[in-house]
């Protein structure tokens, strides 16, 4: 894929093949169209970037063209996210490149008093390991100087808020099952979420061993997964990213910093979740294996019907842009509609606006076992005010109808109380055990 | 916020530098600032409550200008522990840590980690005390300098938050208070096991 002679060979023809390929919507010869997906997100760009931004660098800041010795790169180790606020990090912080996400068992007898005690800690570890500050007691202190957006983000699970002895949100349960499922306890429930992100694979590592060192009195390894994006400076920041499909996943979301995204993520004091998640959220991580060796089997054309959108641009398929609005009445010219009834998009979508998520999602890509060649997929992660409103609509549309699903399977379900974050002086989950 | 995290990261280097070459180092003048507070106030530990870190001079009372900061316990089920962290004395004088005391040890020994005769290393009590010069910082940490606790009153239990008050050569004392931490290292021989 990676090959630069193909690069080559294709650019002449990446023009006229693009334009055509967007504005006529016809299914352009798939080589072509994979050189112009691949020289777009690789910011090389062999002909004036054409009206529309359309895929990842093509006219963005990171476009200059690579020479052989490369541009030379700011470096980015040093970049922090707070970690105190209204708010927890790393759910409206820009995704970084690299999570890991844990989640723990409570051991028996860890009570209301061991959870406020383990709570301090780890919330301790988190605003120091944040800031490029070693933890305390960090054996390995070096590798905490370089935090790369580093965020920790604490979830509660039923079992946590049951031993807390506080009232429960009535979403905090797992979610009902879907025909789709074939879930593995393995990778399903938990009484406390670790979601652990920073732009540097090291980073992470060395945070996530911090906390499990913290944690090891109090509960045991549930399951942990493992997710990545593209590398921070392969594209420019804010580009949705592409799943293993090669699809251009997350389009729709609601963006940090509007009401919109304050409104389907965050709990209100006066909310019914309780008032001490005021300023929290709810957590969905679901493991989607994704069959990459019988998507294999299905050509271009299919791929994009199966979504309703463009490989190329992640636009919807009646529309140019990414972010068009698709017209689901829009008809082809024997009566079919162009996104089809049984596409991802056309099955997310609802006409009630309450029903609607934030995702954060990660590719993963661990060793395949047999005969397969990949074991390969999405930990999804999802952020809403109330899981069963907002979520569990939308997932029960899939289930019944969903084109993707041929290709998809959960096989991971999991739901968490995401609290607030903390104040100075204070720790995650203080409004729930302090 | 990028200049406030240089600056910690050269804190934690100098800090690190110290802790490289051991007690040696410490007893020499800080090659540079010392390293204050990095981090105000996140949880519990290290706060100080013996007293504010303002503009030394010669008479100021030790309690006034030395401060600590990312100070722990090890956790502990019965027995001995030890805790660490590392002290900062702002003034322009000296100051020896001398003894230490907490309400969850009968005892509570100044350690040091030092190769015996055998040519093993082992922790015994140090003798002078503590000596933190002066603008500079004095480090505990496992394997090095460290409060040794002894015959312990309750189980050190991760995350709970222990009190110790050292007492220094003019007979003013500091109260802190630390986190406890599980750690898996720290268990250097003793010499009274010997």
């Amino acid at each position: 894929m990676n090959d630069p002679g193909t690069r080559k060979a294709s650019a002449g023809r990446a023009g006229a093949t693009r334009r055509q390929f967007l504005l006529g919507g016809a299914v352009a010869g798939v080589g072509a169209a994979a050189a112009i997906g691949l020289d777009a997100m690789l910011g090389r760009s062999d002909e004036p970037a054409a009206g529309g931004g359309a895929g990842g660098g093509a006219d963005g800041a990171a476009g200059t063209t690579a020479s052989s010795a490369g541009p030379v790169a700011a470096l980015h180790g040093g970049n922090t996210v707070p970690f105190y606020g209204v708010h927890q990090a790393g759910i409206a912080t820009v995704p970084q490149a690299h999570a890991t996400f844990v989640a723990l068992d409570l051991r028996e007898g860890v009570d209301r008093a061991a959870l406020t005690r383990m709570m301090r800690l780890l919330s301790d570890d988190a605003a120091r390991l944040t800031q490029g500050v070693p933890a305390l007691a960090d054996s390995e202190p070096e590798l905490a100087l370089a935090p790369a957006r580093l965020t920790v983000t604490f979830g509660f699970g039923p079992g946590f808020v049951a031993r807390a002895g506080g009232p429960a949100p009535s979403w905090l349960a797992p979610l009902p099952p879907f025909t789709i499922d074939r879930l593995q306890p393995e990778f399903s429930d938990g009484d406390l979420l670790l979601q652990i992100a920073a732009d540097d694979p090291l980073t992470v590592s060395h945070t996530a061993r911090m906390l499990l060192k913290d944690t090891r009195t109090f509960t045991t390894v549930r399951w942990v997964q493992r997710g990545f994006r593209r590398a921070v400076g392969s594209e420019p920041a804010g580009t949705t990213m592409r799943n293993l499909f090669g699809q251009v996943d997350g389009t729709v979301n609601v963006q940090p910093g509007t009401p919109e995204f304050d409104s389907v993520v965050w709990e209100s004091a006066s909310g019914a979740a309780g008032a001490w998640m005021a300023g929290g959220t709810s957590a969905v991580v679901r493991r989607i294996h994704m069959n990459l060796d019988t998507w294999d089997h299905l050509d271009r054309p299919g791929r994009e019907q199966s979504v309703g959108r463009t490989l190329a641009t992640g636009a919807p398929l009646t529309g140019v842009h990414e972010h068009d609005e698709p017209d689901f009445e829009a008809k082809t010219a024997i009566g079919f509609p162009v996104i089809p009834e049984f596409s991802h998009i056309r099955r997310a979508r609802s006409d009630n606006p309450a029903e609607q998520i934030f995702r954060r999602s990660y590719n993963y890509d661990d060793a395949p076992v047999g005969a397969e060649i990949a074991d390969a997929g999405l930990v999804f992660v999802s952020f809403q005010a109330d899981v069963d409103t907002q979520f569990t609509p939308m997932q029960r549309r899939l289930d019944e109808l969903d084109l993707l699903n041929t290709w998809t399977t959960p096989v991971g379900s999991a739901v968490f109380a995401i609290p607030p974050g903390c104040a100075k002086g204070g720790f995650v989950g203080d409004t729930l055990l302090a | 916020m990028n200049t406030l995290t240089t600056l910690r990261i050269s804190a934690v280097i100098a800090a690190a530098a110290l802790t490289l070459t051991g007690c040696a180092a410490a007893a020499e003048p800080a090659p540079t600032p010392p390293a204050t507070s990095e981090h105000d106030g996140h949880g519990a530990s290290g706060d100080t409550h013996g007293g504010h870190n303002t503009a030394a001079n010669a008479d100021a009372e030790a309690s006034t200008v030395v401060t600590i900061s990312d100070a722990w316990f090890k956790a502990a089920e019965s027995g001995m522990s030890g805790a660490f962290g590392v002290f900062t004395n702002a003034g322009d004088q000296p100051i020896t840590i001398v003894s230490a005391s907490s309400p969850v040890a009968h005892m509570v020994e100044l350690h040091e980690t030092a190769e015996n005769a055998g040519g093993e290393m082992e922790m015994r009590e140090v003798t002078g005390g503590f000596t933190i010069p002066a603008g500079g910082t004095y480090v505990l940490e496992p394997g090095a300098d460290h409060l040794m606790f002894m015959g312990l009153t309750e189980p050190l239990l991760a995350g709970a938050i222990v009190e110790v008050t050292v007492t220094f050569d003019d007979g003013t004392v500091l109260t802190f208070e630390a986190p406890v931490k599980d750690y898996a290292g720290a268990n250097e021989n003793y010499e009274s096991e010997k």
